[in-house]
């Protein structure tokens, strides 16, 4: 069994909408290649549930009639799936060099001093994650945040908008 | 005025949508290709065009579908790389924000030119709302008959799906990409056999930039040789350049290949100069992976001559003085910017996302990446930046794909331009943590090569 110590492995179900998704996936693939399917039902997966327990690895094995071991070694490759529970709101600041250039850094400090938890912990009412992540493809308009599980993005950050985005999103789970 | 191919229409109100764009001339490349070309013929006006693949090789885009492997009863595959994720690169990202349509465009005549029936647009994971935009193009491009079966009569079948990625760097690279399309980790194969033979599901396959399919729809448009006129020499059409950086205008760029780098950063129809009045100290020119350069250099050759965007200067002088095209990525640093911090960075990045299946680079990344952060940190030694070139050296043309020297190029040419300002991190340990280098020499004019005799 792959080794993700702490967390909650209790088994999962998966709605019927997601079910609904994962068939449609499997539809783009030639007869045979549903295992070409496994990245975005691993996404439509955590978008589910927030994160990949084992026993939700192992279901979408049995899904698409693959081994458990080649679910966790694609989910333990990519930097996007998450093996433990996140805050409901993933906020990720691009930390690359070209970003670094202009304040990224900064940005980063902020966010975990108005957040109060260090990078990858999750805030005591469990609403928010943060962690840096590498280059996002939008250099040009740095500094740049994206916010999952939609993947929103916000460019040319000041620590002013992330304030304001912070407490957006405060309200809007409060409501 | 540079001409505009790709992004002629980029300010035109709702250009994301298939009406809108098709009222600017959109999908008549389609047309043109479907019902009055063979895809031989298609083939061939790419080859004429010149142009060269816009991910970062820079290797003839006709060559490589004639290529192609064609046995019969065997389906081939299109399979275009959206994984945009060099350091410095966010030119495909824009572009299938803004203008969705001419990718779809492109694909359908690539795939045509291919007899592809189904072709993947494989998408780095993050750029989920890119997705979203793409497969809403998809389906209105469905609608207007220009996917599915039977596209405008003429009896062509293609079907279209986006494939998004999980995140990961290294799924750029084309067989990582396609393990990845095939579901498992994105560790790159060994070639050969190239895609060309056995690529998607042990089938032939292409895969190509965003911005190379997106090039062959002005191409069937006007014609090979049209797109051919414009460029300079061996680097034909244009070329979106993402400029990033400290400079008062970043942002991305279609360029004619061959407009001088002093005008591109410079003047106001490109990037405006470097911001806030400061002077600029290097430039990385064509994403994280190739060569910095110091401003002198970039701005001029070795020769004393002015560089030009194209691939040819960029990469004059080889590694010694120049640099290469790339992706296009272009990253300019201000006389305030620590190179040593940067090429930390830089490293990080490397190590992060190095697969982990060759030796050199798996190690390597690691080490450079432990050695430039005792440098930046103010714990250095004067015998690392020899102990860096050859960690460097170690990796270089050791591994099964170019990630290696893409993590081995940034560190040794930072220690061919810069190793003052490395040392001075060394000798200098308690001022190297509160203040930076400086521009040093770094802009100085260049002194006269010597005649060879």
């Amino acid at each position: 069994m792959l080794r993700v110590e702490n967390v909650n492995h209790a088994p999962v179900e998966f709605s019927a909408a997601l079910l609904n998704k994962f068939a449609d996936l499997v539809s783009r693939y030639p007869e045979g290649r549903q295992k070409s399917a496994l990245l975005p039902v691993l996404h439509e997966t955590q978008a589910e549930l927030g994160w990949l327990s084992v026993p939700a690895m192992d279901k979408v094995a049995a899904y698409l009639k693959i081994e458990p071991i080649e679910v966790y070694e694609v989910a333990s490759f990519y930097t996007m799936y998450f093996l433990r529970p996140q805050g409901k709101y993933m906020l990720e600041v691009c930390r690359t060099g070209p970003c670094c250039l202009v304040g990224a850094e900064k940005i980063m400090d902020h966010i975990e001093q108005k957040l109060g938890v260090k990078e990858g912990d999750v805030t005591a009412d469990g609403l928010f994650s943060w962690r840096g992540v590498e280059c996002l493809a939008a250099c040009g308009f740095g500094p740049v945040l994206q916010i999952g599980p939609e993947y929103t993005f916000y460019e040319n950050l000041t620590t002013e908008l992330v304030d304001k985005l912070i407490s957006d999103l405060k309200a809007k789970a409060n409501n | 005025m540079g001409r505009k191919l790709l992004l002629e229409h980029i300010n035109v109100p709702g250009i994301n949508t298939f009406d809108v764009y098709r009222s600017k001339g959109g999908y008549a490349a389609v047309e043109k290709a479907l019902k009055t070309l063979t895809p031989d013929e298609v083939v061939e006006e790419v080859k004429k065009s010149g142009l060269r693949g816009r991910g970062g090789a820079g290797f003839p885009t006709g060559m490589k579908w004639s290529f192609l492997a064609k046995p019969e009863g065997v389906p081939r595959y299109l399979v275009c790389n959206a994984d945009e994720s060099e350091p410095g690169t966010f030119k495909d990202r824009y572009l299938m924000t803004h203008i969705p349509h001419l990718l779809i465009e492109g694909m359908i005549i690539a795939s045509f030119a291919l007899g592809a029936k189904t072709s993947y647009i494989y998408v780095r994971g993050e750029m989920m709302p890119q997705i979203r935009i793409l497969e809403k193009a998809i389906a209105e491009a469905r609608n207007a008959g220009f996917l599915g079966k039977n596209i405008l009569g003429t009896g062509y079948d293609l079907e279209l799906y986006v494939q998004p990625g999980g995140g990961a760097y290294i799924c750029g690279e084309e067989t990582a990409l396609i393990e990845s399309l095939e579901g498992k980790r994105g560790n790159p194969r060994i070639k050969p056999p190239f895609p060309a033979i056995a690529g998607l599901y042990g089938c032939p396959t292409v895969v190509n930039n965003v911005e190379s399919i997106a090039a062959t729809v002005p191409i069937i448009r006007d014609g090979g040789d049209e797109y051919a006129k414009i460029g300079i020499g061996r680097s034909t059409g244009t070329k979106l350049i993402s400029a990033s950086g400290n400079l008062n205008k970043p942002g991305v760029y279609e360029i004619e290949l061959g407009v001088p780098v002093e005008e591109f950063i410079y003047s106001d129809e490109y990037c405006g100069g470097i911001a806030n009045g400061k002077r600029l100290k290097a430039v990385v020119a064509g994403g994280s992976s190739v060569p910095i350069l110091p401003a002198n250099l970039i701005l001029k050759t070795i020769n004393n001559e002015s560089r030009l965007m194209s691939y040819e200067s960029l990469s004059d002088g080889g590694f010694a003085t120049g640099s290469m095209m790339g992706s296009g990525g272009f990253i300019a640093f201000d006389e305030d910017q620590c190179i040593v911090r940067n090429t930390w960075n830089f490293a990080r990045f490397y190590h992060h996302e190095s697969c982990g299946q060759c030796s050199p680079c798996r190690e390597g990344t690691g080490w450079m990446e432990k050695v430039l952060h005792r440098l930046e940190h103010g714990h250095g030694k004067l015998s690392d930046m020899d102990l860096l070139v050859d960690v460097s050296k170690k990796i270089e043309g050791n591994t099964i794909c170019p990630l290696g020297d893409a993590a081995a190029w940034p560190v040794a040419s930072a220690i061919r331009h810069f190793r003052d300002e490395f040392e001075w991190h060394v000798t200098n340990p308690t001022e190297a943590v509160s203040r930076n280098f400086g521009l040093a020499h770094y802009a100085d004019p260049l002194s006269k090569p010597e005649e060879v005799a």
